[in-house]
C-alpha cells in the first residue's frame, strides 16, 4: 500500500532498525500475553516430562531438573502482538543437554510444548536443538515471575514468544507437525518474525 | 512441515484497504473510530484486529485492537483507540486522522475470548478502561439478539467521565432485562447504589458473584496485566473454575 497519509511514526535509529523484524516495536517493559488466569505451580509438584508420542521417555522433578548443565542465553524476543524487546537474559537448561541427560536423540521432526495449564504449541526440533532453545528458569539472574511463564518456561527467542510455552510440564516428539492450542485458533504453524509469520497464511 | 500440515488451518487472514467513515470522541482519552471494509468482513464478539500504517520511507507500525462494535453490524467496525503519549499509532489516530482516511486492517483475529448468544450464560465480564471494549461488542450482541443468558460487567475506570460507552450501558442497565452494569471508580466516590469507589479487590469480585447464578458459564476480564491479573485471581478464589475464565490483557 501506498504510505499513510500524515503517518511518519517515531524517529527510527538505524541500527534499532536493522535489528527489529518487519511490523515490530521496540518496547522496554515486559508485557504479558496469556489465555487465562495465571497458574499456580507448585515446585513441589513441579515435574518436566519427555514424551515420544504418548509414550513417557523421561522425567524429572524440580531439583534434579535444575541439577542439569546450566547455559544462559541473551537474546531478542518478538511477540506476535508487535512488541519486541532487546537483549533479553535467561538461564536455564538447553534442550540439546535435556535430550542428553534423557539419553537419547531427537526422535521425531516435530514437538508440541505443553503447558501446566492446558495449553500447547508446537515448535519444529531443528528449532529446538543445536543450541537454539532452552528450558529457562532464570529471567535476568531472577526467578521467572509466574506471569512471564514461571517456574519454567520454554525459550526459543527466534520465533514467536508464543512459541516460547510458558508454565511448560511436558515435551512431546511428534511424528507429524500437530497444531497446538494458538495454532488451532489461527496463529501461523512456524512463526518466524522475520517473514512476519504471524497467522495462518502469512 | 509436510504436506499436509502445510494447509492452513484457518482461511489466511489478509490486509485490506478500510475507510474511516466516523470519528466519536468517547471520553477525554479515548475516541472511537468507525472504519468501512472494503472486501466482506464477519467477526464473533471479542475477536480483534490488527491495523497497519505505512510511513513514506516504507516503515510500518502496527498494532492491535479489539472490536467495540456488534457482530450484528459488520459494514461499521468501531475500534475504541485511546491516546497513549508514548505511542506512535495511537497518537496519529488522535491528531491526524480524518473522516474519509484510508488505512489497512485485518482480521478477525482470536477465536477463545469470544462470545456468541448460543454460549449462553451466566457470563461475568470484568473490564478496566479501554478493556471494555472487546466486552463492549458482547454486551451489544447480547441486546441484539434479546439474549437471556444473565450477564454482568464489572466495569472499572479512573473517573465518571473515563467511563467508555457509559450512557450506551447506563441505558441497557436501565432496562433490568438480563444485563447488569456494575461500575467502580478508581479515583471519585461511586455515583450510584451498588458501584464501587475503589480498585477492583478480592472482596469486591467476591460480592459482584453473589448477585449472579453461581456455578458461573464464562468470565471474561479484559485490562492492563495488574487488572486481569487482581480480577482473574480473585474468580479463582471465589471458586470459579479456571478453565471457564477467558483474559485478555493489553500490552503496552
Amino acid at each position: 500500500m501506498t504510505a499513510t497519509r500524515g503517518f511518519t511514526g517515531k524517529p527510527r535509529e538505524k541500527s534499532e532498525a536493522e535489528r527489529l523484524p518487519p511490523g515490530q516495536a521496540l518496547t522496554t517493559d515486559f508485557p504479558v500475553l496469556s489465555a487465562g488466569p495465571t497458574p499456580k505451580v507448585d515446585l513441589a509438584k513441579w515435574s518436566f516430562t519427555l514424551k515420544h508420542g504418548p509414550r513417557p521417555v523421561a522425567k524429572w522433578n524440580w531439583d534434579e531438573f535444575n541439577r542439569l548443565p546450566q547455559s544462559k542465553l541473551t537474546r531478542d524476543i518478538h511477540c506476535v502482538t508487535t512488541w519486541s524487546k532487546f537483549n533479553t537474559g535467561w538461564q536455564g537448561v538447553m534442550i540439546d543437554d535435556i535430550l542428553a541427560a534423557a539419553g537419547i536423540e531427537a526422535p521425531t521432526q516435530f514437538t508440541l510444548a505443553h503447558s501446566f495449564d492446558g495449553y500447547s504449541t508446537n515448535v519444529p526440533t531443528a528449532d529446538l536443538v543445536g543450541g537454539k532453545a532452552m528450558i529457562a528458569t532464570l529471567y535476568e539472574g531472577r526467578p521467572i515471575e509466574p506471569d512471564h511463564g514461571g517456574p519454567a518456561r520454554l525459550l526459543v527467542p527466534h520465533l514467536y514468544f508464543w512459541k516460547s510455552a510458558k508454565w511448560i510440564n511436558v515435551l512431546q516428539f511428534t511424528e507429524h507437525d500437530t497444531a497446538g492450542f494458538w495454532e488451532e485458533r489461527g496463529y501461523h504453524m512456524y512463526g518466524d518474525p522475520w517473514r512476519e509469520q504471524r497467522y495462518s497464511g502469512d | 512441515m509436510t504436506e499436509a500440515s502445510a494447509s492452513p488451518i484457518t482461511p489466511a487472514i489478509r490486509w485490506q484497504r478500510v475507510t474511516i467513515n466516523k470519528i466519536e470522541k468517547r471520553t477525554p482519552t479515548v475516541t472511537s473510530f468507525f472504519f468501512t471494509p472494503s472486501a466482506p468482513f464477519s467477526f464473533r464478539a471479542g475477536q480483534h484486529v490488527e491495523v497497519r500504517l505505512t510511513a513514506p520511507d516504507g516503515y510500518r507500525a502496527q498494532r492491535a485492537y479489539s472490536i467495540a462494535s456488534a457482530p450484528e453490524d459488520p459494514g461499521k467496525i468501531e475500534l475504541a483507540i485511546e491516546k497513549l503519549e508514548t505511542g506512535e499509532v495511537s497518537p496519529f489516530f488522535h491528531e491526524v486522522a480524518q473522516v474519509g482516511d484510508e488505512i489497512e486492517l485485518r482480521g478477525p483475529i482470536g477465536g477463545h475470548f469470544v462470545w456468541q448468544a448460543e454460549d449462553g450464560g451466566p457470563v461475568l465480564l470484568a473490564g478496566a478502561g479501554s478493556g471494555v471494549a472487546p466486552l463492549m461488542s458482547m454486551i451489544r450482541h447480547h441486546a441484539n439478539r434479546n439474549s437471556e443468558a444473565p450477564m454482568l460487567l464489572l466495569l472499572s475506570a479512573r473517573t465518571w467521565e473515563d467511563v467508555i460507552f457509559r450512557d450506551e450501558l447506563l441505558a441497557l442497565d436501565a432496562k433490568k432485562g438480563s444485563f447488569r452494569l456494575v461500575l467502580t471508580i478508581t479515583r471519585e466516590a461511586q455515583r450510584r447504589a451498588g458501584d464501587y469507589g475503589r480498585r477492583v479487590d478480592t472482596p469486591m469480585i467476591a460480592e459482584v458473584l453473589t448477585r449472579m447464578r453461581s456455578p458461573l458459564k464464562r468470565a471474561f476480564v479484559c485490562g492492563s496485566n495488574p487488572f486481569v491479573t487482581v480480577a482473574s485471581e480473585a474468580l479463582v478464589g471465589a471458586g470459579v473454575a479456571p478453565g471457564s475464565i477467558r483474559t485478555e490483557r493489553y500490552g503496552q
